[in-house]
């Protein structure tokens, strides 16, 4: 047993049967550590957000899972087969052991309801026996914990900026403590400030809380700075899992090698980059 | 040697019920032929605005847009004639391509409004264009946008933003919708263009890497004010303003993280 890994993933393909079919995910097994942050980096259509999905079964049809398996570990030793669970057993396993933070999540909040009656529901949905009351208190020291604040209880969306209608949701996604955070660009709408922040505040949650991240992003260089490790997905495959130290320094596949090329040094060496008007810059400028 | 040059340019939104909302506070910027300027800030920072009076699509409210020293003009046909000479690269290939037509449809356009070439040239000027931005004319002309692929659409626009020769070009965010993969090579494809056509570029973006590698000069806004300025490097390297500062430090970086770390991730 591996009781250190939270998530193993074995031979998961994922067909979408149109015509022609597209085999979006091809036999990728992927093991998660308790703990860690695995940045899942790729460009559109390398299926990285299809593996996401299909893990947490959230597929529909036209998506068919035709092989492998995703084993969660549960901290409390059990090991739960997700292809196994009934729907209801699944229902009740999202967001309770793993939660997911979506795409453009941040425009994915009910516009006429607040802040705190959305937060609330996860509470009345996942966990009945709750009081009112106490369903408000968890619900602003959630707020509190994302630097939102409890007085944004009462807020609409509308009300919040962008930013801190992306930690509603992170909070919203740690309501239940789940042992894996899925998000899936978390951050790709919003300022370099901004999501600095946001970042910094999840790598300190997680040192507190202890929970998994898979962070799906095409930004490397975000992922090299935040992850653990991180697995290159291209074309439905994993080409590429290491820590962010091995990809950066060692990385082993052409396609890893080219899209770290694809993105300029902030403060490094030119390296081969074509610059304009060559070398004229100081006279004309001075 | 064409020159563009905003000179303390104040726009001022009337917001209702909330006041006026102050988008540039004296803004000046100039652009010439044959130079890259770079155009950084994040969202709400002024960036647009400033094309969209460049492009005089909006009017400042109160400073002065001049072309080769003369005022940039309001209507008819010199405004005709001066957005034939600074012309303009959208964000979204998608949106600012029509579905409905062809390459050869977008391209035509201005050639025949502006006259560019005789009527009986159209065609193969069509076919220039499409080589310059390193499209296969043939593969190419007679497709719509949905049948092309996000860098091959920002590819045509730039080809339609080239065919009434302009002298100066503004990029609202050319690369930033596009597949990271492809977006060095349409950024160094607008460098050649640049060197080729002696243009002068105004790259507006909110990625500071690339910002340092394609242009000459960059100019930092933030809440409608230019906070910084100056050559590339000294910008990227030497940030003397806070506000330049805080972006670079919150900017992925991970040459320096790495060299940073080296000890403790070596392992």
């Amino acid at each position: 047993m591996t009781s250190d890994n939270v998530l193993t993933v074995s031979g998961f393909s994922v067909l979408y049967d149109v015509e022609p079919p597209v085999e979006a995910v091809k036999d990728v097994s992927l093991e998660l550590r308790r703990g860690e942050i695995l940045g899942l980096a790729g460009e559109s259509g390398c299926g990285k957000t299809t593996l996401a999905y299909g893990i947490q079964r959230l597929l529909r049809p036209p998506a068919v899972i035709t092989s492998g398996s995703a084993v969660f570990h549960d901290e409390s030793g059990t090991d739960v087969d997700l292809g196994s669970l009934t729907d209801e057993q699944m229902r009740r396993f999202r967001w309770d052991k793993v939660s997911m933070v979506f795409q453009g999540a941040m425009n994915a909040l009910n516009p006429v309801m607040t802040i705190g009656e959305q937060l609330g529901d996860v509470f009345t949905t996942h966990r009945p026996g709750t009081s009112r009351a106490e369903r408000t208190a968890r619900c602003g020291d959630l707020l509190e914990m994302v630097g939102v604040g409890r007085e944004r209880l009462r807020s609409y969306p509308h009300e919040l900026s962008g930013g801190m209608r992306q930690r509603v949701m992170i909070a919203m996604a740690l309501a239940l403590r789940p042992q894996l955070m899925v998000m899936d660009e978390p951050t790709t709408a919003l300022d370099v400030l901004v999501q600095r922040e946001i970042l910094q505040q999840i790598s300190q949650l997680r040192a507190e809380l202890g929970f998994s991240v898979v962070l799906i992003t095409h930004d490397l260089p975000l992922l090299l700075e935040i992850s653990d490790r991180i697995a290159v997905m291209k074309d439905g495959r994993v080409v590429e899992v290491g820590t962010a130290s091995d990809i950066y320094h060692r990385a082993q596949h052409e396609y890893t090698r080219r899209l770290l090329g694809s993105f300029p040094s902030l403060t490094g060496d030119r390296g081969d980059f074509v610059r304009t008007g060559a070398g004229t810059s100081e006279e004309v400028a001075s | 040697m064409s020159v563009l040059e905003l000179s303390h340019v104040t726009k001022r939104y009337r917001v209702r019920g909330a006041g006026d909302m102050l988008a540039l506070d004296d803004v000046s910027v100039t652009i010439a032929s044959g130079r890259t300027v770079a155009l950084v800030g994040q969202s709400g920072s002024g960036k647009s605005t400033i094309a969209k009076i460049i492009t005089q699509l909006e009017r400042a409210t109160s400073g002065q847009v001049l072309l080769d020293g003369a005022p940039v003009p309001r209507r008819g046909r010199a405004l005709r004639r001066y957005r034939q000479q600074v012309r303009m690269v959208f964000q979204d290939p998608f949106a600012s391509l029509n579905p409905y037509h062809t390459v050869r449809h977008h391209l035509e356009r201005p050639l025949r409004l502006d006259h560019v070439v005789p009527a009986e040239e159209v065609e193969a000027e069509v076919h220039r264009l499409l080589e310059r931005v390193r499209l296969d004319p043939a593969a190419t002309v007679d497709r719509r946008p949905h049948e092309l692929s996000g860098g091959q659409r920002q590819r045509v626009a730039i080809a339609r933003a080239l065919a009434s020769r302009p002298s100066l070009l503004v990029a609202d965010e050319p690369v930033s919708m596009l597949d990271v993969s492809i977006r060095l090579g349409v950024l160094n494809l607008l460098a050649d263009l640049q060197r080729e056509r002696d243009l002068g570029v105004l790259y507006i973006t909110h990625d500071l890497a690339t910002a340092r590698h394609f242009s000459d000069e960059i100019v930092v806004l933030h809440r409608g004010r230019v906070v910084e300025r100056g050559p590339a490097d000294d910008v990227i390297l030497r940030p003397q303003h806070e506000y330049t500062q805080a972006l670079l430090a919150a900017s992925p970086d991970p040459d320096k993280h790495f060299a940073q770390t080296r000890e403790g991730t070596r392992r």
